[in-house]
């Protein structure tokens, strides 16, 4: 790690940097083949879909349909209607409000249960703590798509049907086991001592995690906190059959069955959608980088 | 847990040092047990408990709004003679191969890539991993219009470059619509399988690169001898993930084909869907859904071995 830190000092020029392992071995002309091109034609390959949301989303109609004229890959005069439409036409506020709510509920619910469950895991080393750890490993592997249709006669049967407080409830499934994992990692490197001294000093159990663990894990608690928020915006099957009328769904799920009404008119207002809706998770990852990729690759490593 | 805690007040009676341990150990097991709770409720309510249901549902007839009667194997029996169903294991699994040799193919020399230095580094790592933020539909309907039958830009630059003459009917036809919904996944998936790499591949020692060098190791052995035995433990746990996800893929393809054309991109998971909600047959579709288990343990214990094998190259005192 400390590696990487050094090399992304390294000077802008690849023939200069002779000091940085073993790529002065390498010509410029080399680099240019092996590493530039491959990288710059994949970069534009995972970026396309990107540009070409935001561009239909600002395109007029005319020239979404006539490709002939203009040139499909840039755009002449740009509008706002589509999403204007988007937002004072359609439910989409609703959907969006629905989305952020169920997400912050579930995610709050879920790092509260993997706070305790991974302090007690780690710590408490009551009888049987491996085996638990074990077995929530293995609930992270249970994939949703095989248990949506139990589940679903299950929310029927506790009168939750078609209400966001049924995904509330059920996504700490797909959160817990992840996070309790991710802060099982965190929990572990804190020293012992620290919570000795708790001890001796006449600290319970609960003080010992409020006022000692948790703080040390903060950068733990917001991987997982905007991952499992990530999590949540992205799931669809449990949405998808669980609510049923227009206004309690879910973005994903209100874009996919809402707009799909046979008109050519209709690719503007969809790739709206689609951008407004992939804006707010795009923003918490502008500014949260180093945690996304610690929760994705802590959650692989451990 | 709380075996220990019942047994306490008979113990205290025996021996007074005996009973302090004891009752310092039971009291552990019981702040444990409550520590616990909020999560193992959460798990064994909408997790263990449905997934024990849904096996047991695979043997009743329940429809929607109906209660099911036990029916034995009949669900099995019938999707045993339902070419549809073979059509969509078959899918499933070619689906799950292609897009994950490609997956891992691709992020390998991508993680490869990203690990050498180069300008903007930092940035370029944050640029790959966009993919896999952005939620899955609302990618996937981006993907919808680009592989539009009539306004598919790919189509169209083809077109312009005169490579092909009609535009691609890319969801409409068979060959077409698997290949299109492959691309797709492995366009998000790619990321993730990299950036994972990359963590692991930051870990192997440049010193060993270099004493490689100086013995006159090619690109190609230095890779093979170093990189890759090093990397495997953790290629072995992405991949097992990547392969999990991919299997039980569903929302990529609602969103994409529904299953069509012609059933052919008809996952296990949406052929499911459609079976138990959209046409109510619940007990179908959860034997459709348990048929899927054998699989997904199957790459779980693949996972759990090279779990094992990377504790027994680091030693055990990492966990």
């Amino acid at each position: 790690m400390t590696d990487s830190a050094l090399q992304t000092k390294a000077p802008a020029s690849a023939v200069s940097d002779d000091s940085e392992g073993m790529s002065y071995l390498e010509s410029l002309p080399r680099r240019l083949i092996t590493l530039y091109l491959p990288l710059f034609i994949i970069l534009v390959v995972l970026l396309f879909p990107f540009y070409w949301m935001v561009l239909t989303s600002i395109k007029p109609d005319e020239q979404l349909i006539d490709m002939e004229k203009f040139n499909p890959f840039w755009v002449v005069h740009p509008t706002f209607k589509h999403i204007s439409k988007l937002l004072f036409e359609t439910q989409y506020p609703r959907w969006l409000w629905n989305t952020m709510y169920v997400a912050v509920g579930a995610t709050f619910l879920s790092i509260a249960a993997s706070v305790l469950a991974a302090y007690a895991i780690t710590r408490l080393r009551f009888k049987g703590a491996d085996t638990v750890g074990i077995l929530i490993f293995f609930a992270y592997l249970v994939p949703p798509s095989i248990l949506f249709i139990p589940l679903a006669s299950v929310i029927q049967a506790y009168g939750l049907f078609d209400s966001p407080l049924s995904l509330i409830l059920v996504y700490p499934t797909l959160l817990i086991p992840f996070s309790t994992w991710l802060l099982m990692g965190y929990f572990k490197t804190i020293p012992y001592e620290l919570e000795e001294c708790a001890l001796i000093d006449g600290a319970s159990r609960w003080q010992i995690l409020a006022k000692i663990i948790v703080p040390l894990a903060i950068p733990g608690l917001i991987s997982a906190f905007i991952f499992s928020f990530t999590l949540c915006w992205n799931e669809f099957i449990y949405a998808l059959t669980f609510l049923q009328s227009t206004p309690n769904k879910t973005v994903p799920v209100a874009i996919v069955n809402e707009f799909v009404d046979g008109d050519i008119y209709k690719w503007g207002s969809l790739m709206a959608g689609a951008l407004v809706g992939s804006l707010p998770l795009v923003i918490l990852y502008a500014f949260f980088v180093e945690h996304y990729v610690s929760a994705m690759t802590g959650a692989v490593k451990e | 847990m709380s075996t220990v805690q019942t047994s306490m007040p008979a113990q205290t009676a025996a021996a007074g040092e005996q009973s302090l341990w004891s009752r310092l150990r039971a009291s552990r097991n019981w702040a444990a047990l409550w520590f616990m709770l909020p999560a193992a409720a959460f798990l064994i309510l909408f997790l263990a408990y449905p997934l024990g249901l849904g096996i047991w549902m695979s043997f009743t007839d329940e429809r929607i709004g109906r209660a099911g009667v036990f029916i034995g194997l009949e669900n099995y029996l019938w999707l045993w003679d339902d070419a549809i169903f073979w059509l969509s294991v078959f899918n499933t699994i070619l689906y799950t191969l292609i897009a994950s040799v490609i997956k891992f193919a691709i992020g390998l020399y991508l993680a490869l890539l990203l690990n050498r230095h180069m300008p903007f580094k930092a940035m370029i790592r944050s640029i790959v991993l966009i993919p896999f933020i952005v939620p899955t539909v609302l990618s996937a309907i981006a993907f919808w219009w680009i592989y539009d039958a009539q306004f598919s830009i790919i189509s169209w630059s083809l077109i312009k470059l005169g490579l092909i003459e009609h535009n691609i009917n890319f969801l409409g036809d068979s060959t077409w619509a698997r290949a299109s919904v492959i691309f797709a996944n492995v366009w998000r998936g790619v990321p993730f399988v990299a950036i994972t790499l990359l963590a692991g591949l930051q870990t192997v020692s440049p010193s060993l690169y270099e004493a490689a060098t100086l013995d006159g190791a090619t690109n190609w052995q230095r890779f093979r001898y170093i990189t890759y035995p090093l990397l495997t433990p953790i290629i072995a746990v992405v991949m097992t993930f990547s392969v999990l996800f991919t299997f039980t893929d569903f929302q990529l393809i609602w969103a994409l084909t529904r299953g069509g054309p012609v059933n052919a991109t008809h996952l296990m998971a949406t052929l499911s869907y459609q079976r138990g909600i959209i046409s109510g047959r619940l007990g179908e579709g959860a034997a459709i859904a348990t048929a899927m288990i054998p699989f997904l343990l199957a790459a779980i214990a693949i996972s759990w071995f090279g779990m094992q094998r990377r504790k027994w190259q680091q030693g055990s005192n990492n966990d």
